[in-house]
């Protein structure tokens, strides 16, 4: 396909009135001196290649997209009506800097308070604050806390986090980001914490922990009072990385298992839309603990009235307002639609799809663990890599077959590893199709291995050089001269 | 395989005394792991390394991996056609693949170092 | 409601394969003890009613007035065929494109994204995009102390005050120095911001020459739409070129999602956090696209990797690309030209006020009224005005200062009765 800027042809596609005002002069050593080549098309020059560019890109709603860790539920289409009212989309932000605008922006302020006492509830916390942008900005702001809350106590000797071998690779770079040191913890055989070595790692120096729970093998961690109880007698603080609270909502809440600060996925477990990679969303919420330390400004209810208060112990502002607000909206209506029974079916589904999914295909694929599977079930790919087949095979394969690949390579724990999340908005004939051409790629393992080392062969392009992306690096298509 | 007349450590790296200054790079096993490799960091001239600082670093599609000083010293010169030639460390890593030169090298740190045999030996017990 | 299309005969069957006797089964690995029993949760809703409900919320906010509001975010023309593209749900219901052979759309896309931004702002290398403008100038802060191997980092009074607090409270627990002034000297990086927080144009030339004579880096903060008219950061002689997108066909959104763009040179590409996507080949030689410089991230290199960012806001750069591929070139200086010359039309009408600014404006400026800001913009709500940023609210003026913007959208009987109406409530 073309790009849009080999379609010029010194086109319009807008224009504006004829100024009304006078033309202003302005200083020439100020102005740029060559106009940005950017596309001169028409309209439908751009309708047509942006529809054309969408017909090759996949998403949920045109295929089964069983990317582990990543929720790739259902985002209901009534959410994306309920945003896009004018009175939330052409709402300037300042409104809420000036106290003579707070009156119109009071519904605003009102939804924002009305869902950070949700996912409060939802989480077992005291509090939320929607600021952080996305969920690694949500660590960010977690390991942030955790960092003043030490400062505050003279503990100039918490240095250090402690993370999971499983983790996310966003854990250990946000505590690093936060000036904490990075200590990393073994899982064991069983594919949860080494209860010995954490209780090993448990020194002085430990400033917090952060765990995602289940973890990322889709277990649940047994030791989990045990990890508390032991960090918080170190007076270490716990984190709970909300990446996989999709299969434990309605279950079980992050606070009554002990944990003091986490983050919430609202584009996970809040099917809020993943938009190619982004905007996501990343609220915090903490305990009595880290209570005083939440981002501000924060939106406090007098009477039937919104106002803005800053906690007095706060990090400051983590965010210019308050995170990416159209999401949240999204999540708000997406909350209430479910409701208390509604939330609970979460949980429900996701855990029995995904143990269906683990029960069809574990005796053609060998389960990276023998625990019983939440919301993701994980396979090792080594018995068929042995016969030449790898995981990223198997993979592309599964393009052909109509569907979107599950997670390959992650977590670094398990080799050749296929992590599988079909959350709960799936069918069980859907489940079943997937099931069924996971079954044929592992028959053809044996009998026609090379369709699979070529697949994808259906797309609008094959395996692409990534070794020739990396040194040519040729990332715009600069103008000519 | 491993040129009998290097030294090797644990973290894939080789050194050896090439026409007045010791030459490092990474084993024929460390290219193998990283695979096509896509860029080298090198050092700059002059800077001076503790025995297992890291010095260097070198990316392939999917891997990223710190280069050591394998001894203390100072780097005396880097080869510069990694620059546009990364390839060079896989083609050939003992020869024009080579890493930076070091000198004013503590010669002492080579007795801690791995020979030719050892490192094979050590291979041997990673595979499983 | 529920999007859980599980009948009871689809459990049932379900469980039978799993070998279980109940879904409860499946949760046994959770501590009986820890097994929440109640919550305060309301019951569910319809659709019907949900949508009411919230409906609701957006009917006690008012975006009626005017809009003369900026300060970094603005109220510029989004043309239709934004929302009709970014709307695709090929587009917003897909993922990071970690499997590109069916993430083309996505990939092309972020390219011809990365693309208009070079070209925009005459660097080099664009990454994919980062969170919003004032995280864009954190992780520029924090790329140029791994370029320079510095922790000093000195920020210009030009910067909006917002994404000052930002840096405050993202490096409070780094051993960052952070200074005011333009001094380079042993320093990873001086930001300034163009045009100012307060509305001036400069030329950032001369500074770009001492940063790198001090060997700091220059971090510029721009306004994307400006650049339809001024000289670039590229010119300027930026090392690291950042801005929040908004403006670039994002809805005001009361603060977001919005975008973080940022650019740099070709020499420190390799120090830059986010997704990049790269151009490439198959094997029948057909072009393609694929993220590239994957091991600068976390996924990659944990806690050594260039930042956290994991996302990146790949639908908002999309709609950044649509909106610029919609503008054009020509229209993109047309919309600058417009709002400047409004702006100046405006300016020109307030005979009454002081004009603080101590150079030439784009299309913000801030004035000195009569009275308290704070009076006057309340009693410019009741004439259908968002009059504008009282300064003191962010602390950067005097009680009195106020920051007015002016955009494309606004009309001269527009810029005419905000005129009168200013004079007759401030003068009063």
């Amino acid at each position: 396909m073309q790009l849009i800027y080999e379609k010029c042809r010194a086109r319009r596609a807008t224009r504006l009135d004829p100024l009304d005002v006078p033309a202003a002069p302005f200083p020439q050593a100020l102005r740029r001196v060559q106009p940005a080549e950017l596309p001169e098309v028409s309209e439908l020059d751009v309708v047509r290649h942006f529809t054309h560019l969408s017909q090759r890109n996949a998403g949920v709603d045109d295929r089964f997209y069983p990317l582990g860790s990543c929720t790739m539920k259902y985002n209901p289409k009534a959410t994306e009506k309920a945003v896009s009212h004018p009175g939330f989309t052409q709402l300037h932000p300042h409104l809420s800097s000036v106290g003579a605008y707070l009156s119109r922006c009071q519904g605003a302020l009102a939804l924002i308070h009305e869902l950070e006492g949700l996912l409060a509830e939802i989480a077992g916390l005291r509090a939320v604050s929607l600021q952080p942008i996305a969920g690694a900005h949500g660590e960010l702001t977690g390991a942030l806390m955790m960092a003043a809350y030490h400062r505050d106590r003279g503990n100039t000797h918490k240095k250090v986090i402690l993370v999971p071998d499983s983790a996310h690779g966003t854990n250990p770079a946000s505590a690093a980001m936060a000036g904490f040191r990075v200590v990393q913890v073994p899982s064991n055989t069983q594919g949860t914490i080494d209860l010995q070595r954490f209780e090993d790692a448990m020194t002085d120096e430990v400033a917090g922990i952060m765990l995602t729970c289940p973890n990322t093998h889709g277990l649940f961690e047994p030791d989990i009072v045990r990890i508390a109880e032991c960090a918080h007698a170190r007076g270490a603080l716990l984190y709970y990385d909300g990446a996989n609270l999709n299969a434990i909502i309605g279950q079980c809440r992050p606070g009554d298992l002990g944990f003091d600060v986490m983050h919430y996925n609202l584009h996970k477990t809040f099917a809020t839309p993943h938009g190619m990679g982004g905007p996501g969303s990343g609220p915090v919420g903490v305990g009595e603990r880290l209570l005083p330390y939440l981002p501000g400004p924060r939106v406090a209810r007098h009477g039937d009235a919104y106002a803005l208060e800053m906690p007095e112990k706060s990090i400051g502002r983590i965010a210019a307002f308050f995170g990416n607000f159209l999401v949240a909206v999204r999540a708000y209506a997406y909350i209430r639609s479910l409701g208390d029974g509604g939330l609970r079916e979460i949980s429900r589904g996701a855990v029995v799809n995904a143990n269906y999914v683990h029960a069809r295909l574990k005796d053609v694929y060998k389960p990276a663990f023998d625990g019983r599977f939440m919301h993701e079930c994980l396979f090792s790919a080594t018995p068929q890599a042995e016969k030449g087949v790898r995981a990223l095979d198997i993979a592309k394969a599964l393009l052909d077959c109509g569907f979107y690949a599950p997670t390959v390579y992650f977590p670094l724990t398990v080799k050749e590893c296929l992590m599988i999340e079909p959350t709960e908005t799936e069918t069980k004939e859907t489940l079943d199709a997937f099931c069924d051409a996971m079954i044929d790629i592992a028959r053809r393992v044996d009998t026609d291995p090379e369709s699979l080392r070529t697949a994808p062969h259906t797309t609008p392009v094959g395996r692409l050089d990534e070794v020739k992306a990396a040194r040519e690096l040729n990332c715009a298509r600069l103008p000519c001269g | 395989m491993n040129p009998e007349d290097l030294k090797y450590t644990e973290a894939h790296e080789w050194i050896g005394f090439q026409k007045g200054a010791y030459v490092v790079g990474i084993t024929d096993f460390a290219q193998e792991q990283l695979g096509e490799i896509t860029h080298v960091d090198l050092p700059e001239v002059g800077a001076k390394a503790q025995q297992g600082d890291p010095v260097a670093a070198v990316d392939s599609v999917k891997a990223w991996s710190e280069v050591y000083a394998p001894v203390s010293g100072i780097v005396v010169a880097v080869n510069e056609a990694l620059e546009n030639e990364p390839e060079r460390v896989n083609k050939d890593p003992y020869g024009a693949g080579w890493f930076f030169k070091m000198g004013d090298v503590n010669v002492a740190d080579l007795d801690a170092l791995m020979d030719a045999a050892a490192y094979r030996e050590f291979l041997n017990k990673q595979d499983h | 409601m529920s999007w859980v299309p599980m009948t009871a005969a689809d459990e049932r069957a379900m469980l039978d394969v799993i070998g279980v006797e109940k879904t409860e089964d499946l949760f046994s690995a959770i501590p009986t003890e820890l097994r929440m029993q109640q919550w305060n949760m309301p019951p569910g809703m319809s659709e019907m009613a949900v949508l009411d409900h919230v409906a609701g919320f957006a009917e006690r906010n008012d975006p009626r007035p005017v809009c003369f509001l900026g300060g970094g975010y603005y109220d510029h023309f989004i043309p239709a065929a934004v929302d009709a593209l970014a709307g695709r749900s090929e587009f917003y219901t897909a993922y990071t494109p970690y499997q590109p052979e069916c993430s083309q759309g996505a990939l092309q896309a972020i390219y011809e994204y990365q693309t208009a931004i070079c070209r925009l702002t005459e660097m080099e290398f664009s990454n994919a995009s980062l969170y919003d403008g004032g995280t864009a100038v954190f992780e520029a802060a924090t790329m140029a102390a791994r370029v320079t191997g510095r922790r000093r980092i000195v920020v210009h009074g030009s910067v909006n005050p917002i994404y000052r607090r930002m840096l405050e409270t993202h490096t409070a627990n780094l051993d960052f120095d952070l200074a005011d002034g333009d001094d380079p000297a042993d320093a990873a990086c001086v930001i300034v911001q163009n045009p100012s927080f307060l509305g001036t144009v400069c030329d950032y030339s001369a500074l770009a020459e001492r940063c790198h004579a001090a060997k700091a880096l220059l971090v510029l903060s721009f306004y994307p739409i400006s650049l339809g008219m001024l000289k670039t950061p590229g010119a300027m002689g930026a090392d690291i070129a950042v801005a929040e997108g908004q403006c670039l066909g994002m809805p005001l959104s009361f603060g977001g999602p919005y975008l973080g763009i940022m650019a740099t040179r070709r020499e420190y590409v390799r120090k830059m956090p986010g997704r990049i996507a790269g151009m490439t080949v198959d094997a029948a030689g057909r072009r393609g696209f694929v993220l590239t410089l994957q091991t600068r991230e976390q996924h990659i290199r944990r806690e050594k990797a260039m930042s956290n960012i994991c996302s990146n806001q790949a639908l908002c750069a999309l709609r950044a690309l649509l909106y610029l591929s919609l503008v054009g070139k020509e229209g993109l200086r047309e919309t600058a030209e417009a709002c400047h010359a409004k702006a100046e039309y405006l300016k020109g009408r307030l005979r009454f006020v002081e004009i603080l600014n101590d150079g030439p404006t784009f299309n913000e400026f801030s004035v000195r009224l009569p009275r308290h800001a704070d009076e006057v913009v309340a009693a410019m709500l009741d004439r259908g005005f968002y009059a504008g940023l009282p300064l003191a609210a962010l602390g950067v003026g005097g009680p009195c200062d106020l920051l007015i913007a002016v955009t494309e959208k606004r009309t001269r009987a527009q810029l005419d009765a905000f005129a009168a109406a200013l004079e007759e409530i401030s003068c009063s």
